[in-house]
């Protein structure tokens, strides 16, 4: 499992735009750097985010070798109505995350 | 801010107490203090990612480290809580100490090390390896409670023969290139090494998150980090060599404040 760091304000007003940040724990090994006994390590790297909000998907990245290890990903939707949103990243070797948070929305 | 609110509160007590004993002849006002953390020589971009804990990937460590804090471990089936209970009240202002003289041992010791005492003595639980990130989450979690504190080494009589080799070896040359701590960071902070800001090498981020690892690291790390730098044989972690540097360090930074996690180029 790894770790994630994600902000979503809990409650928001409808039709307000809404920022979501999120971080994970992740090395993204490029497939490019010696190890310490001189092979090349093999690539670990997250490949596809996505971002669905009540099951419409609103954001999705794809993601390389040049992406730094731990990805930070921000981006903006605006709050339509209360749900969960569903943040989910896939990568190398059957790597897979995905996490929900609620988000509340009022009138 | 906090700084500026230190020297402040210390002009406000001396003048208090000034004000108390007028038989006794008021201190001369601090000079200004011409240390400046690291966080000041970095470029806006990595300020902004330190400040905002969303934005700061030591978080991450940190997170895991409250995780382990909570969790059971080792044959005493206790965890860091068990004893210590909420590490927001017990822990807060312990990093600001640390490395601290050991009785039992006879010797200082790092936070890392004190941690993994912990778990050897009281968890009955085996040793983390250094630079593990279980070893830096728990470290990074507890130096966080002590985030915005100023950095108090222990005044301790038995560390002062470790201070003084610390100091000694700040000041020593080194490697094949020759090089002493104080040429860069006392002598040259401010200017640049390659395109690289020289700081003044104060600890008091530690551990940091750096860029140049993508990932936490530890004072000592960075320290032989820059022994590879001037091409000498690094100390090997947890060495008599390295704490003391550590607790010269300490020393000559503080009353800065604490600001684990931090995040360095």
């Amino acid at each position: 499992m790894a770790r994630t760091l994600i902000v979503i304000p809990p409650n928001a007003k409808r039709g307000q735009v809404i920022e979501i940040r999120a971080t994970i724990g992740h090395p993204m090994e490029t497939g490019f750097r010696p190890g310490d006994d001189g092979k090349t390590l093999p690539r670990n790297i997250i490949q596809t985010f996505t971002c669905e909000y009540n099951g419409e998907l609103i954001f999705s990245a794809d993601m390389y070798s040049a992406v730094s290890a731990n990805p930070y990903l921000a981006f903006f939707t605006t709050a339509t109505e209360s749900g969960t949103l569903v943040l989910h990243w896939e990568g190398d070797n059957g790597f897979t995350q995905t996490e929900t948070v609620r988000i509340t929305v009022t009138a | 801010m906090t700084l500026v609110g230190h020297v402040f509160l210390f002009i406000l007590l001396t003048f208090v107490a000034g004000m108390a004993s007028p038989g006794v002849r008021a201190q001369p006002g601090p000079q200004a203090d011409s240390r400046r953390s690291g966080y000041e020589f970095m470029g806006a971009s990595t300020q902004a990612m330190q400040k905002d804990d969303a934005l700061n990937p030591g978080m991450l460590w940190v997170k895991s480290g409250e995780a382990l804090w909570q969790s059971p471990a080792g044959l005493s089936n206790k965890s860091c809580a068990s004893c210590h209970a909420a590490a927001s009240a017990t822990m807060k202002g312990v990093a600001a100490r640390y490395p601290a003289f050991d009785a039992q041992l006879q010797r200082p010791v790092a936070l890392s090390q004190r941690i993994n005492q912990c778990r050897q003595r009281h968890q009955q639980a085996p040793l983390l390896r250094p630079e593990s990130e279980e070893l830096l989450g728990l470290e990074s979690y507890v130096a966080l409670q002590s985030r915005g504190m100023p950095m108090a080494p222990p005044v301790d009589t038995r560390l002062t023969p470790f201070q003084q080799r610390g100091e000694q070896r700040f000041m020593q040359r080194m490697g094949q290139l020759n090089l002493s701590c104080a040429q860069c960071h006392d002598a040259n902070a401010g200017g640049r090494l390659g395109s690289s800001v020289i700081p003044q090498a104060h600890p008091a981020g530690y551990p940091v998150y750096r860029l140049e690892w993508q990932a936490m690291g530890s004072l000592q790390r960075r320290l032989r980090n820059c022994m590879n730098g001037v091409r000498a044989q690094p100390f090997a972690f947890n060495s008599q060599e390295l704490l003391e540097l550590e607790l010269y360090l300490n020393v000559r930074g503080k009353g800065m404040a604490m600001e684990t996690p931090a995040v360095r180029p």
